[in-house]
């Protein structure tokens, strides 16, 4: 029977949550990283990795390769070197083809071939439009914009996504050298310099066919057909327009969750009522999931990396929230338990499932 | 030799690494040096590129605020406090 290993990133620290295939039972360990904000930790082929931020002693990358027993930190390379820009933390983490990306903040995609003992700057999307401006002090809001968003394809290393916090998502072909931006059919309530970019992509995700994209913006929530080219929106049915996680269903194409929150200063959800929404026809109609979670008085939010699939065969659902509780679904989202109650404010959750 | 006082949160981060310990050194900058060569990776603990102090490191030798390239001597006290920040 697998182990099944929810990594949950919080304000302090990485615990690890476990359980075995039923997910009934779970344990927790942690906290890890000394106790350093981890904004998102991973799993990659035996090893784990939480790209984490001292405010004391900067951004860098803990890994462990004995499942959190031991861990090790370092940075050497994350860094920009020149020029105006300032590393602040590393927000996303992605694994794939034998590599590791990582997203940067000010806005920069790093990659590591040697699980994440150095690290090389690929791109700072020099010349996009936008680019400027993102990096332009008086043009930002509280805080920096970063790149918190990689979507690595599967089959071909050379392709991946990322999103420009605020100016939306890029797509390369060529491994960082040159780049398209991919907004095509999205909204922005706001006034654009240029229609190409503006658009504040929360979380983007991969349908298994390994074609379709989904994702959770500011403004609504979106499909795309066409590896993100051109953007339908599929918010109708949602209680709100708003929310920052989402996870694809690992088998099914036509399956996509997400955590609607109310906008504005609360960015909870709605009414106090805990939920997660389904969709299981690509976004024509949706369903509230929530036996099991509190259904008053739970006024939870959830960050952008803080929903996440298992993939087993009957898909176990996860998220985390920035409250400390970590709830699991081992049937599709159908019922819900809480696995962890009292934790740090949880920023990530991401599932490693292990022999 | 200088005496050299670490803040706690560094020797979790470098296996070996004293909270206080002496060492040949003319200027901060040299001290930092030092370290990181015998615990590589250190200098990025404290430093930015630039290279300046992380905003919220503060180094003072012999009581008095410094900065990377302050003098220091085989008498002064070093202290790499971590700022009073966080919640």
């Amino acid at each position: 029977m697998p182990r099944v290993i929810v990594l949950a990133g919080t304000r302090k620290g990485c615990f690890l949550l476990e359980s075995d295939g039923d997910r009934r039972d779970w344990s927790v360990r942690g906290p890890f990283c000394e106790n350093w904000p981890v904004y998102h930790a991973i799993h990659d082929d035996g090893m784990l990795y939480a790209a984490a931020a001292s405010e004391w002693h900067g951004a860098g990358v803990w890994r462990s390769g004995d499942f959190g027993e031991t861990w090790e930190l370092s940075s050497e390379g994350l860094k920009y070197e020149n020029g105006d820009l300032k590393l602040s933390k590393i927000s996303g983490l992605r694994a794939g083809h034998g590599r590791l990306l990582a997203g940067a903040e000010a806005a920069g995609v790093f990659e590591s071939r040697d699980g994440a003992r150095t690290w090389t700057l690929l791109s700072t999307l020099d010349g996009l439009p936008g680019r400027d401006d993102w990096n332009d002090p008086s043009k930002q809001p509280p805080g920096h914009l970063g790149m918190p968003g990689l979507l690595a394809h599967p089959d071909d290393p050379d392709r991946f996504w990322v999103v420009v916090q605020g100016y939306g998502i890029f797509e390369t072909t060529d491994a960082g050298d040159t780049w398209t931006p991919r907004n095509r059919g999205l909204r922005a309530d706001w006034p654009l310099d240029d229609p190409e970019v503006g658009y504040c992509v929360h979380k983007l995700v991969m349908a298994p066919d390994r074609e379709r994209l989904y994702q959770q913006n500011h403004c609504g929530v979106h499909r795309s057909d066409d590896a993100g080219q051109s953007w339908t929106e599929i918010t109708e049915g949602l209680p709100s327009d708003f929310g920052f996680a989402a996870v694809a269903h690992p088998h099914d194409r036509d399956g996509f969750y997400v955590i609607p929150l109310d906008a504005g200063h609360g960015r909870v959800m709605p009414d106090g009522h805990a939920a997660v929404w389904r969709t299981r026809d690509a976004g024509n109609s949706w369903q509230r999931l929530d036996r099991g979670l509190p259904h008053e008085g739970a006024h939870l939010g959830v960050l952008r990396e803080g929903l996440a699939t298992d993939g087993l065969d009957e898909p176990g659902i996860y998220f985390g929230t920035s409250t400390g509780q970590v709830f699991a679904s081992a049937d599709e989202g159908e019922t819900w338990s809480e696995i962890a109650g009292y934790l740090p404010g949880v920023a990530s959750v991401e599932v490693a499932v292990v022999g | 030799m200088a005496d050299i006082h670490l803040p706690p949160t560094l020797p979790p981060l470098f296996p070996g690494l004293p909270r206080q310990l002496e060492l040949e050194a003319a200027t901060v900058d040299e001290a930092i040096e030092s370290l990181d060569e015998r615990w590589p990776g250190l200098r990025d603990r404290l430093c930015e590129p630039g290279p300046a102090l992380r905003p919220h490191i503060n180094v003072f030798a012999d009581q008095e605020r410094a900065a990377l390239d302050s003098a220091i001597t085989t008498t002064s006290r070093v202290d790499v406090i971590a700022a009073i920040s966080g919640g």
